[in-house]
């Protein structure tokens, strides 16, 4: 079923991070020997995961044309608020997970409010302004020390970021079973649908009866709901709760997608294509370190694959355009 | 030496499945304003477009002065002096009117950096010259709309335009400040300066207008001395076609009141718009661009708010705030502008056929797969929308094809009012007739169709009963077969005319 309505195009679509990536991993096994193994190829899933959660939401915000900057913030606050419970002697694993969770679909909540209730003119500015409101109230309530997790009692709490099965790190399975989820979300539920309707066209989709202020509201609160997700995977995986740990998420979940294929535009991008993203980014940064690279090379060269899969994606919806004048012709 | 300023000879422009000019022409003498009128569609735009560089021409020259020239972009345009202020005014409204005047062509000193001081004195004195006296550091954006059409025409001048093209120049603009107008077109018209008047108001052409030229389907009517023309002259040379054939009008059976709509107003737009629209019938809607019509329908459907009025469904008043208000009273809307408003071109046709009623092919949060498809099949084949799949992407249908989509994401909801705006543009003949086509099935099934058209042998060809619009207020409702169901008469109460 799900095969028949996969054209060649989606195919195309999916397939040109899918080759980087898998151009990325023969390059890198052949540059280090340290690269090609199962060991290393499950700490890359583990070093992927918290990333993919952050930018399964993140799509969602993009395919409405918006964008969510208060990710990693709100990533953060979620460790903190479960670091801080801990600490007040909360040690039961469901309510601390709970705590997380909450926490950031309130943040995502609040996301969606500001943009709909207050009509500010773009998400970028609410959530810009959100990330730094819960940076803050981050390192307020952990008066800006780090707390750790460990001998604390709540291991079980830390299993998710850190247990694997033979290797497989369990986050990961988390991850893979969220994205078939999101996958059915977006292809086969109305709502899911009517999220690209609302970004691929805003005002067809009001003047067809979609109530788009909703749709907006759902999404900003899914995308803090893996916000909350990954805040637990984090404190299983460093074992601390740290308010400056998430700067890079931000940008990292809006590479993957975008490198995946969603468009600032709104209106397209699709889940599996974001784990390539994610992956890509991952495995860049695993080998670049393997290589011996520091940070400053990784940057650049995430920087120019970001650039370059844009402008790869672009240049191919321009040819489309331009084959279909001439066939209109 | 012809000694036009310029001269437009045997212009023919097509576009794809429409010619919009044909063998048209037009001679502007120095010093003249020279009036442009037409129905919707007779062509003015393009003929605009043609002379301000945005368009070329199949076939055709343009004589400036005497000499030919091809203007291959809007900046050789500007170069051989013809300037163009449009409706819609091209102005920075954060900026100061120098800036404005001096947009693209700032005066620089030796040291690179601008000469402000030089700027604004002759900003002020080309401001001057239209007889205003004003500072020219003022921020445009918050100067009236006349003013600002002034800093645009102050540009023109500055630029040493010898035709200023001015596209409904009055359309936004209060008394006064047409009056400020008139007095501005007739200092220029004293300084040689050549305009070309486009107006959908005929007695301004009376007041400011020497010569006159009438086109229609896009090609020349006539051009005369103003005082060799009356109201009826001209409305004769806009509308005098002969109707073709081309309506398969079927009555359906007159039924009860559906749509009543009472005093619907919103401020400067609407004033006072009250009327019925009956099951078994089409309420075509006639008016010239700009006379409120989407507006008012817009206002019904609730996609914009209203300041006051009353919406009775079916005899019962309704409360319509909202899109999906209006769906659930059984109302569809079928926008005139169907790539910005009625599709989401980016998805595939089956889900742009069921936009308007997600809920109705679901079971909890889940689509039926199957359902979906069947119904868009059955759909795509009863509107012979030609598609190569129902998964095929929206943007690659031709646009007759796009709008039968639209039509059919209407079908998909079980509506009984049904509101086209403008359903025929840009499509093809056939695709035309089976738009027509859907119209009667929906009459003679009992339900209520409003048909908003700006060609008058489609209002004429499809329906029972016709309100026309100006300015925001309904100035005629003309039943078929009555003594002014004629395109001279429409048009007269388009154009602000009284019927006797």
């Amino acid at each position: 079923m799900r095969k028949k309505t996969m054209n060649i195009k989606d195919l195309i679509m999916g397939l040109g991070p899918l080759v980087a990536l898998i151009l990325m991993c023969v390059v890198l096994s052949f540059a280090t020997n340290k690269f090609f193994n199962y060991g290393n190829f499950m700490n890359i899933l583990k070093q992927a995961s918290i990333n993919c959660l952050i930018a399964s939401g993140m799509l969602i915000v993009l395919i409405t044309a918006g964008i969510d900057l208060s990710v990693g913030s709100n990533c953060v606050l979620a460790a903190c608020v479960m670091g801080v419970l801990m600490q007040m002697g909360v040690t039961n694993t469901a309510v601390l997970m709970a705590s997380a969770l909450l926490s950031g679909m309130l943040v995502g909540y609040g996301n969606g409010l500001l943009l709909t209730k207050l009509n500010l003119p773009h998400p970028f500015v609410s959530t810009l302004g959100m990330k730094n409101i819960v940076l803050g109230v981050a390192l307020l309530i952990t008066k800006a020390t780090p707390i750790g997790f460990q001998n604390k009692g709540v291991d079980t709490l830390l299993y998710l970021g850190s247990k694997t099965i033979k290797g497989f790190p369990i986050s990961f399975i988390v991850v893979l079973f969220l994205y078939a989820l999101f996958d059915i979300f977006l292809n086969l539920t109305a709502l899911g649908r009517n999220i690209y309707c609302v970004g691929g066209n805003a005002e067809a989709s009001r003047l067809s009866g979609i109530d788009s202020k909703k749709v907006m509201r759902i999404v900003y609160t899914l995308s803090g709901l893996m916000c909350g997700l990954a805040g637990i995977v984090l404190v299983g995986r460093v074992s601390s709760a740290n308010a400056m740990a998430g700067i890079t998420y931000d940008t990292d979940a809006i590479a993957a997608c975008i490198i995946g294929g969603a468009s600032f535009m709104g209106g397209k991008g699709t889940i599996w294509g974001t784990m390539i993203g994610a992956l890509l980014i991952a495995v860049i940064r695993n080998g670049l370190n393997l290589l011996g690279a520091q940070n400053d090379i990784q940057y650049i060269v995430i920087g120019s694959v970001i650039v370059l899969a844009v402008f790869i994606d672009i240049t191919r919806e321009q040819m489309e355009a331009k084959a279909r004048k001439l066939a209109a012709k | 030496m012809s000694g036009y300023v310029a001269e437009i000879k045997n212009v023919t422009k097509v576009f794809p499945g429409v010619v919009a000019l044909k063998s048209m022409s037009l001679q502007i003498l120095p010093g003249e304003v020279h009036g442009l009128v037409g129905e919707n569609g007779a062509g003015k735009s393009t003929l605009i477009k043609y002379l301000t560089g945005v368009h070329d021409a199949d076939e055709g020259t343009l004589l400036m002065e005497g000499k030919e020239v091809v203007f291959r972009n809007p900046l050789d345009a500007r170069a051989a002096g013809i300037a163009c202020v449009y409706q819609e005014l091209n102005i920075v409204k954060q900026l100061s009117i120098t800036d404005n005047i001096f947009m693209g062509r700032q005066i620089k000193k030796k040291s690179g950096l601008l000469n402000y001081e030089e700027m604004h004195r002759q900003a002020k004195q080309a401001m001057a010259l239209l007889g205003h006296d004003i500072d020219p550091h003022r921020e445009c954006g918050k100067l009236g709309m006349g003013i600002q059409q002034m800093v645009e025409i102050g540009r023109a001048v500055h630029m040493h335009a010898k035709l200023i093209i001015m596209d409904e120049p009055t359309s936004s603009l209060g008394e006064k400040e047409v009056a400020q107008l008139f007095e501005t077109t007739r200092r220029l018209r004293s300084q040689g300066v050549a305009v070309l008047f486009v107006s959908h108001k005929l007695e301004e052409l009376f007041v400011i207008c020497d010569r006159v030229t009438v086109m229609r389907d896009g090609e020349y009517i006539l051009t005369e001395h103003i005082s060799n023309l009356d109201h009826d002259k001209l409305i004769h040379a806009m509308v005098g076609r002969t109707l073709d054939n081309m309506y398969p009008k079927e009555a359906g059976t007159k039924g009860e009141v559906a749509l009543s709509v009472r005093n619907l107003t919103s401020a400067g737009v609407l004033h006072g718009i009250s009327f019925d629209a009956y099951r078994g019938q089409i309420l075509g809607v006639a008016g010239l661009v700009g006379a409120g019509r989407t507006e008012t329908f817009r206002g019904i459907f609730g996609a914009d708010p209203m300041d006051d009025g009353e919406i009775l469904v079916d005899g019962k008043p309704v409360n319509i705030r909202h899109p999906r208000d209006a769906i659930r009273h059984k109302i569809a809307f079928l926008t005139e502008d169907r790539k910005g408003q009625g599709l989401v071109l980016s998805q595939y046709v089956k889900y742009n056929l069921i936009l308007s009623n997600f809920s109705g092919f679901c079971t909890g949060p889940f689509l039926r797969r199957k359902d979906i498809e069947d119904s868009s099949r059955s759909i795509v084949d009863d509107l012979r929308i030609k598609t190569p799949s129902i998964d095929t992407v929206a943007a690659q249908l031709s646009g007759g094809n796009q709008q039968k989509v639209v039509i059919g994401k209407w079908m998909n909801v079980d509506a009984e009012i049904f509101i086209f705006d403008e359903p025929t543009r840009g499509i093809d003949v056939g695709a035309k007739i089976e738009v027509y086509k859907v119209m009667n099935q929906l009459v003679q099934d009992g339900k209520c169709v409003i048909m908003i058209s700006s060609e008058l042998p489609e209002i004429l060809g499809m329906s029972d009963r016709v309100i026309v619009m100006r300015s925001g207020r309904i100035t005629a409702e003309i039943p078929r077969g009555g003594k002014h169901f004629n395109q001279e008469d429409i048009m007269t109460a388009a154009w602000g005319g009284t019927l006797s």
